[in-house]
């Protein structure tokens, strides 16, 4: 566990970087931590990280293909909205756990 | 060595020449998963592997019920072998192992194929195993990049960090 500063608010994140506690986040952290990537957020990646925060409150499994399935993007826009990460960097933007699932 | 010290893998490739629900399975299941972590994957189908990115076969791929000393009964008993030869037997089972992965959202081999190349993943085919079965290229997947020689393969093989994986 450790404590990062992210929008001028100290969040706490897990030795990997992503929220112990999903409550803490807020759009302008996803903003923050998205320019780590070399990421500028548009639309189309709120959508998904709101549908990834929807999903993970409500106690579901991720999946890529639940997330390709959610009628946001396919599955191969979402590897060019997170680039080398298309569940992991969205679920670290999303403030939410990495995603404990092998698909 | 610390973990600190290692160099992240780049490349998986991965070589798959059986044709068992577990095998392609178990082949898919690394190749998606090495797209997803940004590792770049070239995945190789040789001999019975060839069923699964052949269209009239892969979404037909059965396990085998004779001579798997780890197949259980539902409710976990041992599965006699010789239960495994009744007809109708192994297209039970397999079935079966097809709608529990289905539970934990593991598509079919064609969606799946197309879910590691929307990541970037490459599918080949041996020609070898080609000619031995007298397929041609139409009647594989239709995302399949080539159909190549073991040489070709390797050739796509090279470069710091990866690894060849044989499932």
């Amino acid at each position: 566990m450790a404590e990062k500063v992210l929008a001028g608010k100290a969040v706490q994140v897990n030795d990997e970087g992503y929220f112990t506690d999903p409550s803490q986040w807020t759009k302008e952290m996803a903003v923050e931590m998205a320019k780590e990537y070399g990421i500028e957020l548009t639309e189309k990646h709120y959508q998904v990280i709101d549908f990834l925060r929807q999903r993970y409150l409500a106690g579901e499994t991720l999946t890529i293909r639940r997330v390709g399935n959610a009628g946001i993007v396919d599955i191969k826009g979402l590897y060019q909205l997170f680039p080398g990460g298309p569940l992991k960097i969205s679920s670290k933007l999303a403030g939410i756990p990495k995603p404990a699932s092998c698909v | 060595m610390s973990k600190t010290d290692e160099k992240p893998l780049k490349k998986v490739c991965i070589i798959c020449a059986k044709g068992t629900i577990e095998d392609v399975y178990a082949t898919l299941v690394m190749a998606n998963g090495a797209v997803m972590e940004g590792i770049e994957a070239k995945v190789f189908f040789t001999f019975f592997g060839l069923d699964a990115i052949t269209k009239s076969q892969m979404n037909k791929l059965h396990t085998g019920t004779v001579g798997n000393p780890a197949m259980r009964m539902p409710g976990g008993l041992p599965f006699p072998t010789i239960l495994g030869i009744l007809p109708g037997v192994e297209a039970g089972v397999s079935a079966m192992m097809i709608s529990q992965m289905a539970q934990l959202d593991i598509p079919p081999v064609d969606e799946f194929l197309e879910m590691i190349t929307a990541g970037g993943g490459e599918i080949y085919a041996c020609k070898l195993a080609m000619d031995m079965f007298k397929l041609k290229q139409e009647d594989l997947w239709d995302g399949v990049s080539g159909v190549l020689t073991v040489g070709d393969f390797y050739g796509k093989c090279g470069g710091e960090n990866t690894q060849i994986i044989f499932t």
